[in-house]
C-alpha cells in the first residue's frame, strides 16, 4: 500500500494543481492522482479532427474513447450511452493540466454582481439563481495571485466596468490583429468599451517560458513552444519541485474510503496498471471538475451517506451549468483574416450587467481562428447545406468571416443534474455519469438579447451580411463545467461551505468549479484558480495535523 | 510497405489513393495486398468496390468539382473508409444499410446504380434521401466536410485541395519546436 499522505488531490486540472502546489509548497505531503496522461509541447500535432475542439476522431487530450461512457438523457427522456468525442458527453479533458492544458486560456475575472445575483436580480422562476456566500473583495487577492503565478497577458485599462483591482497584469497585450483593428472602432462608434482580453498566454517571455508564436492552432491544441499557461506547465510542476508532491497518472478513482465515524480516510483508486490501491490521506480534495467530482460524491457510499457523500439533501449534482454561447457571424466585402492567432483579442464588458429587463448578460469577444473544419460547419441559414453553392461560399467567405459572441451567465436549474447510472458502468466497473436537464427559458432570452448586440456590432464594423448564433434549450455543460457541489452557508441548500469544505465531513474538500454558484458571465477557470488559491490559504490556516515527512 | 497502410504526417496514402479512381482499383490491387482488410479488389478497408463508387459519387455532389477539386479527386471516400476501421466503426452498420438503400433508391426511380447516374438525377436521389433518411444523410454529409475539410494525415483532403482554395499557408514555418528543439 502507498505511504500514508497528508492529502490526496483527485484530479490534476486548473483546481487540483493549484491546491497541489499551496500545499506542498507548506510542507503537506501531497499524492496528486490523475486519470489521464501527461501531455507535453511535444504532443502538439495540429490534427483539426482530434482535438479538444473538435473530437469527431477522438478527443486526443482525453478521457480516451472507449472506456469512460457516460449515459444521457435528452429533453424528450430518451436515454443514450455517450462517449467523449460525442457533444452530449460535456467532455473537458481528462490529463495533467486537465482543460489548462488545451485551452482558449481567456483569464477573466468575475465582476461583483457575479457573485451577487440573487440580490442584486431577486428570485428567477424556475432557478436556484443565489448569492456566493463570498464576495469580490475575498477572491481579489487570490485573482491577483494567479494571474502572477500563472502568468495573464492583456489590457483591461479600457474596460470601465471591471472590478477594481490593486495590480495590473503582468504582461502587456499581443499585438493586436485584423478583427481587433476592424472590431475596435466600431466598438467606440457604437459607444462601446472595447479593450484587450486577459488571457493565460505569454505575449513576452515570462516564468521561463517564450512568448506566443501567432500560430493558428490554438485552443483545442497543446501549444506548441508552451506559451500558453495552464497548471500543467506552471504550478504543477512547482509542487513537483517542492519533494512534497507525487503525482500519479492514469489512476482512476473508485471512491472515498470513510470510517465508522464517516470521516474520510483516503480513497481508493485504479493504477495505471488497472490495479485497485488504496492511498490513505489525512485530507481528500475532489478537484475531478463538476461532472467528475459529483459523480465520485454520489458513487462514495456509507451507512452515514447512504444516498452518497455530502448528499444529504440531495444537492450533489444539481445545478449543473456552463455557458451559452451566443453571438452573431457577419461576413464582409474585405479580407478579415490574417492567420494570425490565437485570434481571439478583443471584448467588451457592456452587456454584462444592467441590461433592462435581463438578470444579468454576458461578455462578448471575437472568436479564435476558425479552420476550415470549423467554418463549414457554421454556415449561414441562406447557404444550401451541401452543393456547389456552399463550396462556392466557403471560398469567397472564409477569409471575408467575423464571428463575435460570448458566455451567457446561465440561471441555474435544480433539475440540469449528474446523477450515477444505475445500470452502466465504465471499463473499471465504476457506475458512470448520468446527465440530464436544460437550460433556463430565461438564459436563452438574454442569450436572444446579446446576440443582437453582437449583430450590431459585426453591422457597426462593415459586415454586409450576418447571421445569430444562438444557443438551444439542451443540457449546458461542456468545457465550462460548474455549479454541481454548490457553495453556500446554509447546509440544506448547499454542499461545501465557503471554504470549500463539505457540510457533512470535516476532512473533505471539493476544489473546483463544482463549488460555483454562478458561472459569471465569462470563462470560469481564473476564477476556478483563484478560489483554489483562496480554499488553500484557508486549509492551511485551519490545518492542526502533523506533517508527513515526504 | 506498412507506411502506406497507416498514412503518416505529410502526405497520408499518396500512393495508394493515386492509383483509386473510379474503377481502376484493381488493376493495382496485388501491389496493395498488405494493406486489404476486405473486399475483392482488396484496396478498400471497409468498402465493397460498388459501394465506393457509390460513396465517391455522393460525396461529389456534396462538394462538386468546378475550378477547384471536388470531393472526389480530394479523396474524401478514402478518409470514410478508414475512419471505418478506426474510429468510425460504430457506424459501419449505418453505411452499410444507407448505401444500399441510395442504389436501390436510384434503380426503383432512375433504372441504375447511383454512380451511373447524371448528376441532375443523382441529386435528386439525395434530395429524396435527405427527407426520408435524415440520420444517414447528415452523417455521411458530416463525414464529408471532414474528409474534404479536414487534415489530408487522416485520407481525405488531398494535396490539401481545400486548404489551398480557401488560401491557407501549409506548413507554417512558424513553430515545428519538436523537430528543431526548443
Amino acid at each position: 500500500m502507498p505511504k500514508h499522505a497528508n492529502a490526496v488531490i483527485v484530479g490534476a486540472g486548473a483546481g487540483g494543481g493549484v491546491v497541489a502546489k499551496e500545499l506542498a509548497a507548506a510542507g503537506l505531503n501531497v499524492v496528486l492522482l490523475e486519470r489521464g496522461k501527461w501531455y507535453s509541447a511535444a504532443d502538439c500535432r495540429k490534427d483539426d479532427l482530434c482535438n479538444q475542439r473538435t473530437s469527431v476522431l477522438g478527443a486526443k487530450f482525453g478521457p480516451d474513447e472507449d472506456r469512460n461512457p457516460r449515459v444521457f438523457v435528452d429533453e424528450h427522456g430518451r436515454e443514450s450511452i455517450v462517449n467523449p468525442s460525442d457533444g452530449a458527453y460535456s467532455n473537458n479533458a481528462a490529463c495533467v493540466g486537465g482543460g489548462t492544458f488545451s485551452y482558449g486560456a481567456q483569464a477573466w475575472r468575475y465582476m461583483e454582481k457575479d457573485f451577487r445575483m440573487r440580490s442584486t436580480y431577486g428570485a428567477v422562476p424556475g432557478s436556484t439563481l443565489e448569492d456566493w456566500p463570498i464576495g469580490y473583495d475575498d477572491m481579489e487577492p487570490f485573482y491577483e495571485k494567479a494571474e502572477w503565478e500563472l502568468g495573464v497577458s492583456g489590457d483591461d485599462s479600457g474596460n470601465i466596468f471591471k472590478a477594481p483591482r490593486r495590480k495590473s497584469l503582468p504582461m502587456p497585450p499581443l499585438a493586436p490583429g485584423k478583427e481587433h483593428a476592424i472590431l475596435e472602432p466600431a466598438a467606440h462608434r457604437l459607444g462601446l468599451h472595447p479593450f484587450h482580453i486577459p488571457m493565460l498566454r505569454n505575449s513576452v517571455p515570462y516564468n521561463g517560458r517564450r512568448s506566443c508564436m501567432r500560430c493558428r492552432w490554438c485552443v483545442g491544441f497543446a501549444c506548441e513552444v508552451s506559451a500558453r499557461n495552464g497548471t500543467h506547465n506552471t504550478v504543477i510542476p512547482t509542487a513537483l519541485a517542492t519533494g512534497n508532491c507525487e503525482l500519479r497518472t492514469e489512476c482512476m478513482t473508485r471512491e472515498i474510503l470513510l470510517d465508522h465515524s464517516g470521516k474520510a480516510t483516503g480513497v481508493a483508486y485504479y493504477d495505471a496498471a488497472n490495479r485497485l490501491q488504496v492511498q490513505t490521506a489525512d485530507l481528500v480534495i475532489v478537484s475531478a471538475g463538476a461532472v467528475e467530482s459529483a459523480r465520485l460524491l454520489l458513487n462514495t457510499k456509507h451507512r452515514l451517506f447512504p444516498n452518497g457523500l455530502g448528499n444529504r439533501y440531495d444537492w450533489v449534482g444539481r445545478n449543473l451549468q456552463g455557458h451559452s454561447y451566443t453571438g452573431a457571424n457577419g461576413i464582409f466585402d474585405f479580407d478579415t483574416f490574417d492567420d494570425i492567432g490565437p485570434g481571439a483579442t478583443i471584448a467588451i464588458c457592456d452587456y454584462n450587467h444592467g441590461n433592462a429587463g435581463l438578470a444579468g448578460g454576458g461578455m462578448l469577444a471575437n472568436e479564435f481562428i476558425r479552420l476550415p473544419i470549423h467554418y463549414v460547419t457554421s454556415l449561414p441559414p441562406w447557404v444550401p447545406r451541401w452543393g456547389i453553392e456552399q463550396k462556392k461560399f466557403v471560398r469567397q467567405y472564409y477569409q471575408r468571416t467575423v464571428v463575435v459572441f460570448g458566455p451567457v451567465q446561465e440561471m441555474p436549474v435544480f433539475e440540469a443534474r449528474v446523477q450515477v447510472d444505475p445500470k452502466v458502468k465504465d471499463a473499471w466497473g465504476i457506475p458512470v455519469a448520468r446527465l440530464s436537464g436544460g437550460r433556463h427559458p430565461h438564459t436563452l432570452e438574454i442569450a436572444r438579447f446579446l446576440a443582437g448586440k453582437a449583430d450590431a456590432w459585426l453591422k457597426a464594423a462593415g459586415a454586409n451580411r450576418t447571421w445569430p448564433r444562438v444557443p438551444g434549450p439542451g443540457l449546458s455543460g461542456g468545457q465550462h463545467q460548474a455549479g454541481t457541489c454548490r457553495m453556500g452557508n446554509d447546509p440544506k441548500i448547499s454542499v461545501v461551505n465557503r471554504d470549500c469544505r463539505l457540510h457533512d465531513v470535516d476532512n473533505v474538500y471539493v476544489i473546483d468549479a463544482s463549488v460555483h454558484v454562478t458561472n459569471g458571465g465569462f470563462n470560469p477557470v481564473l476564477t476556478i484558480l483563484a478560489n483554489a488559491y483562496r480554499a488553500s490559504s484557508n486549509l492551511l490556516h485551519a490545518w492542526k495535523g502533523s506533517k508527513v515527512p515526504a | 510497405m506498412p507506411s502506406a497502410c497507416i498514412g503518416s504526417w505529410w502526405e497520408p496514402e499518396v500512393r495508394r489513393r493515386t492509383f483509386l479512381g473510379a474503377g481502376a482499383s484493381v488493376a493495382v490491387a496485388g501491389s496493395l495486398a498488405g494493406c486489404a482488410t476486405g473486399g475483392a479488389a482488396g484496396s478498400w478497408r471497409f468498402f465493397t468496390s460498388s459501394e465506393a463508387r457509390t460513396v465517391d459519387a455522393v460525396c461529389e455532389q456534396f462538394i462538386p468539382a468546378d475550378r477547384d477539386p471536388g470531393a472526389k479527386s480530394a479523396g474524401v471516400v478514402h478518409y470514410i473508409d478508414i475512419q471505418l476501421t478506426k474510429a468510425f466503426r460504430k457506424h459501419r452498420q449505418a453505411y452499410r444499410q444507407g448505401i444500399a438503400h441510395i442504389d436501390s433508391m436510384s434503380r426503383e426511380k432512375f433504372g441504375a446504380g447511383f454512380a451511373d447516374l447524371l448528376p441532375a438525377q443523382q441529386a435528386e436521389i439525395l434530395h429524396a434521401l435527405e427527407q426520408n433518411s435524415r440520420p444517414f444523410f447528415q452523417l455521411i454529409l458530416a463525414h464529408t466536410w471532414q474528409g474534404f475539410y479536414g487534415d489530408p494525415r487522416h485520407g481525405g483532403n488531398r494535396h490539401r485541395a481545400s486548404w489551398k482554395m480557401v488560401g491557407l499557408d501549409y506548413p507554417p514555418l512558424r513553430g515545428r519546436q519538436h523537430y528543431e528543439g526548443a
